[in-house]
């Protein structure tokens, strides 16, 4: 385009220079403003929410603090990751939670080692053939359970045409049903060492030859590793833009001879495997798993996706803005816990700001469209 | 190769009891330009849901080129180089225009399956050229459609239909809903496939556009088509009269 001004239909101009704000820049200003808020409410009470204020540390930040931030989202926000690729296809996923449960206890019970501190493992739930796998058997298996349940959404969805929320629905309740039956509600513990150090050592430093360390934070780098390659393929390839078509104008992606149903099933296979890659890294962190892990967890990631300026109504919202989503979550319950503010006040705060950020949204579109 | 590009022999359509098309023999010939008009319900939404394939005919047979073919979807009827620019704009808000323009036959610079990596620079180079060559004037490429006017949005259907359109471009209504000014952009766009020699079947209720763009004009009433008129050989009224039923009460063969 050389010239800067194009004249459009009926003499409309346009000055390329001025491009629009990313739609993401908005949750960025509100991420730093509650940020500011906390910083603020700690210092009146003689405390920083961000800075070291510890003589005997030599640090400008509160490192244990900014680790926390990351670390409590890095498994809600792995989910989050899929949740915005179905909502941006026009879907919803209610059934991560439950999934997490099932993939929870399926990928455990492989993972378990034969002996506890000189014992027999008392909570072995298989024969010895089942013991002492190498990590990646867990990790598999553990992948297959989600992609699988991702799948049968998918295949309902696109296939029997039934509305996503019923579809997984379903796949919620039945999820649940088979985590619990899975091992009669007996938890599933004791993990070999190999599947523990998938969440509790330091991937960084074996990845950068020692150049980088973050011991314990192995959730948090795949949560970053993920987000940047997933908000990669939203953007650049053909896989990204036929999600935002779809939702955007799910009769005109057929019209156009885009495979919609095909490309669903994918989306929400995709969306189960990311929570199997959650859970691995929630078990392994926890050296056990439940039947109950994960509840609520599919409505955490919706709300992140909703905060970052993922439509429910589909086809508009991109990763950064989930991350930024999940981040601004993070911020509010850290920053509850540093002013000392109930755990109570944090449910509800939390759901009053996924309110007032679809109001905002809503706000936001009228406001754009009847300027245009 | 046959004489015409698209032929029909008795094409009907029946929704239940109704004859919504009734032995509708049409003929368009390389380059030409023609017009589709009658009143309401009279059946050239139907006539046109057939060729492309958008609906299955109940009987009749349809050639183009010269050889027989059954579509089973727009789909197939664009794998052979038919473009349809519907009266419901097929076009996704929340993309930009060159997304919008290569919907569902993206370019592809490296292929890894449904994770292909897309061609953006291509896609956007051909998308000017596609915009100049339909002398469409679009403002902001990179813009998404939502923020568009009905004009703008309607040119890009139309461009996209003329940039892919080898063989043949079917327009129902494309300007119903537009302005003055955003009309005579389409009506420019037309001409400039007159031009190239694309040929064009256009529906349309308004006549001073019809006797601006086409060379023939044909009428439905009732589904069937009661006339085919050259433009130089009719008028205003006598359409009118063909389509109001004045004149006209038999078949016409074209």
């Amino acid at each position: 385009m050389a010239d800067k001004q194009n004249h459009g239909i009926g003499g409309l101009k346009y000055d390329q220079s001025k491009t629009p704000w990313p739609p993401e820049t908005g949750v960025f200003v509100a991420l730093v403003l509650i940020t500011v808020v906390f910083e603020v409410l700690n210092r009146m009470h003689g405390t920083s929410f961000l800075f070291n204020t510890r003589a005997a540390v030599d640090a400008i930040f509160n490192k244990p603090r900014l680790d926390i931030i990351i670390l409590q989202v890095s498994i809600t926000g792995i989910i989050a990751l899929g949740a915005t690729q179905v909502m941006v296809a026009g879907g919803i996923d209610l059934s991560a939670g439950s999934v997490v449960g099932a993939t929870a206890m399926v990928a455990m019970s492989f993972a378990q080692t034969a002996m506890v501190n000189g014992h027999a493992n008392p909570k072995a739930l298989f024969g010895p053939w089942a013991m002492d796998l190498p990590a990646v058997d867990p990790i598999l298996v553990g992948l297959a359970c989600g992609m699988l349940a991702g799948m049968i959404n998918g295949v309902l969805i696109a296939y029997t045409r039934i509305p996503p929320f019923i579809a997984t629905l379903g796949m919620m309740l039945s999820a649940r049903g088979a985590a619990d039956w899975w091992s009669n509600g007996d938890p599933v513990s004791f993990p070999t060492q190999g599947y523990a150090n998938l969440a509790n050592g330091d991937v960084l430093k074996y990845l950068t030859f020692g150049l980088l360390s973050w011991p314990g934070e192995n959730p948090a780098v795949l949560f970053i590793v993920l987000a940047i390659l997933l908000s990669l393929v939203m953007k650049y390839t053909v896989y990204g833009k036929r999600c935002y078509a779809i939702g955007s104008n799910e009769a005109a992606a057929r019209m156009s001879g885009i495979n919609v149903d095909r490309h669903k099933v994918l989306v929400y296979t995709i969306a189960g495997m990311l929570t199997a890659a959650a859970t691995i890294m929630l078990t392994s962190k926890n050296l056990s798993a439940q039947a109950g892990m994960g509840m609520m967890y599919e409505l955490d990631a919706i709300a992140m996706a909703v905060i970052g300026g993922v439509s429910l109504n589909g086809g508009r919202g991109t990763i950064l803005g989930t991350v930024l989503g999940a981040l601004i979550f993070s911020v509010i319950i850290s920053g509850f816990t540093s002013i000392r503010l109930d755990a109570y006040y944090q449910e509800m705060v939390k759901g009053a700001i996924i309110v007032g950020a679809v109001v905002l949204d809503q706000w936001r579109q009228r406001r754009n469209a009847s300027r245009t | 190769m046959s004489e015409f590009v698209l032929e029909t022999r008795g094409l009907s359509k029946h929704y239940g009891g109704v004859h919504a098309l009734d032995d509708a023999n049409f003929a368009l010939r390389p380059g030409e330009h023609v017009a589709v008009v009658g009143d309401n319900g009279a059946g050239k939404s139907t006539f046109v849901r057939q060729i492309t394939g958008v609906e299955q005919r109940t009987a009749g047979q349809i050639f183009f080129h010269g050889s027989e073919v059954h579509f089973s979807g727009p789909i197939a009827a664009r794998d052979h180089g038919i473009e349809t620019v519907f009266q419901n704009l097929a076009l996704a808000d929340d993309l930009d225009v060159p997304s919008n323009l290569f919907l569902g036959r993206e370019l592809i610079k490296l292929r890894l399956g449904p994770f292909s990596i897309l061609d953006r620079k291509s896609m956007r180079q051909q998308t000017e050229q596609a915009l100049v060559k339909t002398a469409v004037k679009i403002p902001n490429l990179t813009s998404t459609i939502r923020n568009m006017s009905g004009g703008q949005r309607q040119c890009v259907a139309i461009a996209r239909a003329a940039h892919f359109a080898s063989k043949l471009i079917i327009m129902d209504e494309p300007t119903a809903a537009l302005g003055v000014q955003e009309t005579a952009q389409v009506e420019n766009i037309i001409r400039g496939l007159k031009e190239q020699g694309v040929p064009l079947i256009l529906i349309s209720h308004n006549l001073r556009q019809v006797f601006d763009l086409v060379d023939r004009i044909v009428v439905f009433r009732r589904g069937r088509i009661v006339a085919s008129l050259n433009r130089e050989e009719t008028d205003g009224n006598d359409i009118v009269s063909y389509i109001t039923g004045v004149k006209g009460n038999e078949d016409a063969y074209v």
